[in-house]
C-alpha cells in the first residue's frame, strides 16, 4: 500500500466515515477495548446496511485505519466505476471472488479449490466448501490470505449478504478456513444493532438513529475449534446470539425470538 | 453575524440571568460536594450513579448557560440541536417499517423547519406548521410509498414523537422571541426560558428527593412503580414555593399566577415524567438510551418538559402578551 492509499483511506475515515457515525448516527459500543488493534487478526461483524464498514472505520483509531480491510463481493464492488474506486481506494475492500474465477494454478494453500458450484451464488459462502479442488482454479480467499499475512485486520461479514434489517441469517463458513489458516490470529465476534434501520439495502441516505455495538470476547481457531469446521462455526454462532440478546430488544424481537422458540 | 445577534453578545438587558446562572452553580458546587462527602462517609455504598447524574448535570448546565447567556438566540439553536437528539432517540427505540425511511427522512427535515420559523419569530407557522400541516403530510408521504400493513400504527407513532419531541420542546426556543417587558423591572425570554427550565428540572429532583424520604403510598403503580403520592405533593409544593419566590425576578406573574404557574409545572411535570414511562413501558425498555451518564437517555431527561414547556408558554402567553 503506497503512502498516498495510506493517506487516502485515512481521510475517508475522518472526513466521511467518523462525522457520519459519530454526528449524524451516533453509537455507543461496549466493550471497545476487545477490539484487536494489531493484526493479524479477524472482526467477524453482522451485516446489514453499507454503512456497517463505515461504522466499523470508525471505531479504530485512524492510524490503525489503513491496516483494517473488509473482504468484500467482487462481483458488486470491482465493476470498475466511482463505486470500485470508492471501495478499492477509500475503503480498502478485499474482493473476494464468489464462486470462483478460473486463473493459472495458484498453488494455494489450504486445498481450497474454490467454488464447486459455479454459476451459483456459491451457498457454502465465500469459503472454499470444497477440499477437492483441482487447483485450476483460484482460492476466493486469496486476497484475505495476502492481507493478514501482511498483519492487517481482516472485517468479515460472515452472513454472506446485508439481507433484513436486525435479523441474522445463518453464518457462511468461508470465515472458518482463514482462522484454520491462521490459527492463532484472534476472531472477535461484533454484533452492530440499528444499522438497517438507518440505511437498508436500497436507500442511498442514512437515517439518523442510534446505534448499539457490542463487541464480543476473542475466539481462534486453537482454542476454540478442537480442529473442526462445525465447532468452530457453532461457537461463533453462539457467540453472536449472546451480542444479539444483549442489544436492546424490541418487542417485535422478542415476539420472533418467543416464536422461534416454539417451532 | 451582528444582523443575526442583534444587541450583541452577552447582552446587559439580560443581568439577572448571569447572577441566575451564578446561583446555579452555587447548586451544582453543593450537589458536588455533598456526593463527595457521602461516598467518603459510607465508602461500602454505591454512589457512581448519584455522581455520574451529578457530573451530567455540570455538562448540561454548561451548555445551557452558555448558549443562553451569549444571546437569547442561542437557546433556539440548541433547543433544535436538543430535539434532533431527541427525536433521534425516540426513532431508535421504536420498530419502524422499511418502507417508511423516505417518511422519515421528511419527518427530520422538520426539525430545522419548525426551529426556522421560531427564528423567523413566525408565530402563525410555528403553532400550525407540525400540528396540521406535518400532520397531513406524512401520511399522505406514506401512502404514496404504498405499505399499508401497520399503516395506521406507523403514522400516529410517528406524529406523537413528533409533536412530543419538536413541537412540545420548540415552545421553550419561542419564549426567547417574546418582546422585552419593562416593568419594576426588566424582562427579556431568556428569564423565562430559565425560570421554566430551572422549575421543571427542580421539580424532578423534588419528587423524587421527597419520594425517597417519606414516600409510602404509590400513586400509579401499574406504569411507574417508584412515584409516591408523599413525592408528589412534597415537589409540587416545594416548586410552587421556589415559583413564588423566583417570579419577581424573571416573570411579570403577580404572586395568585405565580402560585398557580409553580402548581402547573409541579403536576404537569409529573404527568409529563409518567406519560414517558408508559412509552418505555409499552416499547420494553427501562432507559430511552444511555445518553446522559446516570440519567439514562435524553428522554429521561426531557420527559417531564415536554408537558410543561407548551402548557408554561400558553399560560405566560395568555396572561401577559
Amino acid at each position: 500500500m503506497t503512502r498516498w492509499q495510506r493517506f487516502l483511506r485515512m481521510a475517508f475515515a475522518a472526513l466521511v466515515a467518523r462525522p457520519v457515525v459519530r454526528l449524524w448516527l451516533g453509537v455507543n459500543v461496549r466493550h471497545q477495548e476487545r477490539l484487536p488493534l494489531r493484526g493479524p487478526a479477524i472482526v467477524a461483524a453482522n451485516h446489514n446496511s453499507h454503512l456497517d464498514i463505515c461504522t466499523l472505520l470508525s471505531l479504530f483509531p485512524l492510524a490503525r485505519v489503513p491496516d483494517v480491510q473488509p473482504a468484500a463481493a467482487a462481483d458488486y464492488f470491482m465493476k470498475g466505476g466511482p463505486l470500485t474506486w470508492i471501495a478499492r481506494d477509500l475503503v480498502g475492500i478485499v474482493p473476494v471472488i464468489r464462486g470462483g474465477v478460473r486463473a493459472g494454478p495458484s498453488g494455494a494453500g489450504a486445498g481450497a479449490g474454490a467454488g464447486a458450484v459455479k454459476g451459483h451464488g456459491n451457498d457454502n459462502g465465500s469459503g472454499s466448501g470444497n477440499r477437492n479442488g483441482n487447483g485450476e482454479r483460484r482460492d476466493p480467499l486469496e486476497g484475505c490470505y495476502e492481507a493478514l499475512e501482511r498483519g492487517g485486520i481482516l472485517v468479515i461479514f460472515p452472513e454472506g449478504t446485508r439481507g433484513e434489517p436486525e435479523q441474522m441469517q445463518a453464518l457462511k463458513s468461508g470465515i472458518a478456513h482463514l482462522a484454520r489458516r491462521f490459527p492463532d490470529a484472534p476472531v472477535v465476534p461484533l454484533y452492530m444493532h440499528g444499522l438497517g434501520k438507518s440505511m437498508p439495502k436500497g436507500s442511498f441516505v442514512p437515517l439518523p438513529v442510534f446505534v448499539d455495538i457490542f463487541v464480543g470476547r476473542a475466539l481462534s481457531w486453537r482454542a476454540d475449534a478442537q480442529d473442526d469446521k462445525a465447532a468452530f462455526m457453532q461457537t461463533l454462532t453462539d457467540r453472536f446470539a449472546s451480542l444479539r440478546l444483549k442489544a436492546r430488544p424490541t418487542r417485535d424481537d422478542a415476539h420472533d425470538d418467543v416464536d422461534q422458540e416454539n417451532a | 453575524m451582528n444582523a443575526w445577534f442583534a444587541d450583541g453578545l452577552f447582552p446587559a438587558a439580560q443581568l439577572p440571568l448571569y447572577y441566575a446562572f451564578g446561583g446555579v452553580l452555587v447548586l451544582l458546587i453543593i450537589a458536588s460536594v455533598v456526593s463527595l462527602a457521602l461516598k467518603r462517609a459510607r465508602p461500602a455504598k454505591n454512589y457512581t450513579e448519584l455522581r455520574q447524574r451529578v457530573r451530567t448535570w455540570w455538562w448540561i448546565a454548561a451548555i445551557f448557560g452558555v448558549a443562553l447567556c451569549l444571546h437569547p438566540k442561542g437557546a433556539i439553536i440548541l433547543m433544535a440541536l436538543v430535539s434532533f437528539l431527541a427525536f433521534k432517540e425516540y426513532l431508535s427505540l421504536l420498530t419502524t417499517r422499511r418502507t417508511d425511511h423516505v417518511v422519515l427522512l421528511w419527518a427530520y427535515l422538520a426539525i430545522p423547519l419548525q426551529y426556522w420559523w421560531v427564528w423567523q419569530n413566525w408565530y402563525g407557522m410555528f403553532i400550525i406548521f407540525i400540528p396540521v400541516y406535518l400532520f397531513l403530510f406524512l401520511p399522505m408521504r406514506m401512502v404514496m410509498v404504498g405499505d399499508t400493513r401497520g399503516f395506521l400504527q406507523s403514522a400516529g407513532t410517528l406524529h406523537w414523537g413528533m409533536m412530543t419531541t419538536v413541537f412540545s420542546l420548540s415552545h421553550i426556543a419561542f419564549l426567547v422571541n417574546l418582546p422585552d417587558l419593562h416593568g419594576p423591572r426588566p424582562l427579556t425570554g431568556g428569564m423565562y426560558v430559565f425560570y421554566l427550565l430551572l422549575l421543571t428540572q427542580l421539580n424532578d429532583v423534588a419528587q423524587y428527593i421527597w419520594g425517597k424520604c417519606i414516600g409510602r403510598h404509590k400513586v400509579i403503580p401499574k406504569v411507574s412503580p417508584n412515584k409516591t403520592v408523599e413525592g408528589l405533593v412534597g415537589g409540587v409544593l416545594t416548586t410552587t414555593l421556589l415559583a413564588w419566590l423566583l417570579a419577581p425576578w424573571f416573570t411579570p406573574f403577580t404572586t395568585l399566577e405565580s402560585v398557580l404557574v409553580g402548581l402547573l409545572i409541579g403536576v404537569a411535570g409529573f404527568i409529563g415524567d409518567v406519560v414517558m414511562s408508559a412509552v418505555k413501558r409499552d416499547i420494553g425498555v427501562k432507559d430511552a438510551s444511555s445518553m446522559l451518564p446516570g440519567h439514562g437517555g435524553i428522554l429521561d431527561r426531557l420527559d417531564s418538559l415536554t408537558y410543561t414547556a407548551p402548557l408554561f408558554f400558553h399560560v405566560l402567553y395568555f396572561l401577559h402578551y
